[in-house]
């Protein structure tokens, strides 16, 4: 590894995101991992935030990385990563892991992460946890052996359909290295012109990583995308009439929403089955989920309560989806929601 | 030509289709009261080995990892169209973690004949962690193609596939064998064939059976489902169970489906332009 900047020291603690690249820029998703091993950083004595970033031509976006609170980039371009293949990628970060001997590695729980991270924790022989909700750093002392841990990553992360809650530890093996959903974790703010060290690391592909060909590449707009959707505008039998879910799909059109729906909406034949959010429909994790007219049963707060953000507009101040709610406003959706679009187109001009 | 296909299944608690006895009064699962079935996304990809050997010819195995109860795993396959079904179990597999379960998946899979195609669901609806497929991919040296909706080609030395990835959609080319994981909405899979139900419902493993002369009978009716342990796929205890796990879980919490902090937001003009106006600054809202 080439380093352009000070050359780095022995006894730190590093902790290193994936970096993904989309459309030329670093994924949401990347940056709400530096900003969380930023936090992370912070419980060790000399904790360093590294991204790893991988592809043909992306040097430039060290510097967004920098201004999020990297310290270190590591840099690997080649033709042959223009685009993700699983092979190259694996090779390579697996390279990175063994030299750099990080204590933590993140990747974003995309469909690439999730295909990427475990191939390269499988080859390292560690610890993965995927679609983690939170990550914290606590000390930890295993009941049999009685050994103590001053800091461990504990990886929490829901299971069995959203049913349970586990915390995951990697004791002994190193990294420690989980995967984390899009949009659970906030995105702290840039600072203009932070700076870091760029490492440049010089990648070797042998022929064997390179048999996998990405022939074609297309978004494909499918109907309704739920689990793809960042924000979710859900109604339920509260919206009264098929006639005025209009005003909940407006609503969704408006501020870039997918459009949801209670079970109990679509047995009353207010939308399409495709719609339906719960664990007999779709189980869904947006950044903004907003319930209109929604009473919550069991069953439907299990599809959705670990969505980002919850809004529940409700007539009823006794309802059950206030329970999971982050904002709740008691009244009439008919009046509440035009007024949310009015406060919207107001303040995004 | 013909192909080899081994396709990896899991037995798993019905998580997806709750019914009001599964859920307790505080809104918690009771996990034990789930019915037990084959992962909906490992029937996808057993259906479509089955359309690549309808189409080409070739022979499926099945192999699930897991405890005895597994064996039911396999005879829904058996109903289906494997030609072969192995069941991993062993109380050395106890406790594995995706890295373990990847391994021993790998060591059964070694004394299997050769694979053209590896072919696995895309993740199980009780870790939900889409982790085996390519760990296991990685333990036996194969090129990887996950989240695939439908093959595209496969002319015996090649594969092309087309991957589903929330919105977009890729098509891949690589060489063979290659392991795949399939999404749920590659296909409708089939319901148990009637006939072949009515041959394998007598179907079990030895670890279903009491004595050595209903093993022996029931073998040479070609009902004996295979029964591997630690042993005889040559696996190290070191790499095993809780062992070979480096994960550990530390804790299980039930959900109550209560948030931690509630904000009441009035429904009046100011009310709702503060609460939009928040949601913009956090980045929530764009």
């Amino acid at each position: 590894m080439r380093s352009e900047g000070s050359s780095l020291m022995a006894d730190e603690s590093k902790l290193w995101v994936f970096a993904e690249v989309e459309d030329n820029r670093i994924a949401d998703v990347s940056l709400e991992l530096v900003t969380k091993a930023r936090e992370l950083a912070g419980h060790y004595d000399n904790g360093r935030v590294g991204a790893f970033l991988l592809g043909h031509s992306v040097s430039a976006l060290a510097d967004t990385l920098f201004e999020y609170g990297c310290d270190d980039v590591y840099l690997a371009e080649h033709p042959s990563l223009a685009r993700y293949t699983t092979l190259p990628y694996a090779r390579i970060i697996t390279q990175l892991i063994e030299k750099g001997k990080p204590e933590i590695v993140i990747f974003g729980a995309t469909t690439t992460g999730r295909d990427l991270a475990p191939r390269v924790a499988s080859e390292l022989k560690t610890g993965l946890t995927a679609d983690c909700t939170d990550l914290q750093i606590a000390p930890h002392k295993d009941a049999l052996s009685q050994k103590t841990y001053d800091r461990l990553l504990h990886q929490i992360r829901p299971a069995f359909g959203g049913n349970i809650i586990a915390t995951i530890i990697t004791p002994d093996a190193r990294p420690q290295m989980s995967t984390v959903r899009e949009g659970v974790m906030r995105m702290g703010k840039p600072q203009k012109g932070r700076k870091g060290n760029l490492v440049r690391f010089d990648a070797e592909l042998p022929p064997e990583t390179q048999v996998v060909e990405v022939l074609e590449r297309s978004r494909v707009q499918k109907r309704v995308n739920l689990k793809a959707a960042n924000i979710i505008v859900a109604g339920g039998a509260g919206v009264g009439s098929r006639e005025n879910f209009n005003l909940i799909r407006e609503f969704a059109r408006v501020i870039g929403a997918e459009v949801g729906a209670s079970r109990a909406a679509v047995d009353a034949g207010y939308i399409e089955k495709a719609h339906q959010v719960g664990q007999t429909g779709t189980t869904v994790r947006p950044k903004l989920y907003i319930a209109c007219g929604i009473s919550g049963a069991v069953q439907h707060r299990a599809g959705m309560q670990e969505s980002g953000k919850i809004v529940a507009i409700n007539t009823d101040p006794d309802a059950p989806i206030f329970q999971v709610a982050h904002y709740g406003i008691v009244g009439d959706l008919n009046e509440v929601i035009p007024k949310l679009i009015e406060a919207y187109k107001e303040n995004t001009k | 030509m013909a192909y080899e296909i081994i396709v990896c299944i899991k037995q798993v608690p019905d998580t997806e289709n709750l019914s009001g006895e599964a859920m307790k009064e505080d809104g918690t699962v009771n996990r034990s009261a789930l019915p037990a079935i084959v992962n909906p996304e490992d029937l996808n990809a057993l259906e479509m080995a089955l359309q690549i050997k309808e189409q080409h010819g070739g022979r499926i195995s099945v192999i699930t990892m897991g405890p005895p109860s597994a064996a039911e795993a396999l005879r829904a396959a058996l109903y289906r169209g494997a030609d072969r079904a192995v069941l991993i179990t062993d109380r050395k597999f106890a406790a594995s973690d995706t890295l373990a379960t990847s391994y021993i998946l790998s060591q059964a899979i070694r004394k299997l004949p050769e694979a053209d195609l590896v072919v696995c669901g895309r993740q199980a609806i009780d870790g939900d962690t889409a982790q085996i497929g390519p760990q296991l991919a990685e333990k036996l040296g194969l090129p990887q193609f996950t989240y695939v909706e439908e093959i595209v080609n496969l002319d015996g030395r090649a594969i092309t596939v087309r991957r589903s990835l929330e919105g977009d959609a890729e098509v891949v080319r690589g060489p063979l064998p290659a392991l795949l994981t399939v999404v749920g909405t590659a296909n409708h899979p089939r319901p148990p064939a009637a006939r072949r139900m009515f041959r394998y419902k007598k179907a079990r493993a030895a670890c279903e059976l009491d004595s050595a002369e209903a093993q022996e009978s029931l073998g040479e009716r070609g009902l004996l489902i295979e029964q591997w342990g630690a042993d005889e796929i040559d696996c190290d205890a070191e790499r095993c169970g809780g062992t070979g796990s480096p994960t550990k879980v530390k804790k299980i919490a039930s959900v109550k489906l209560v948030s931690e902090e509630r904000v009441e937001v009035d429904p009046t003009n100011e009310g709702l332009a503060g609460l939009v106006r928040e949601l913009i600054a956090e980045h929530i809202l764009e």
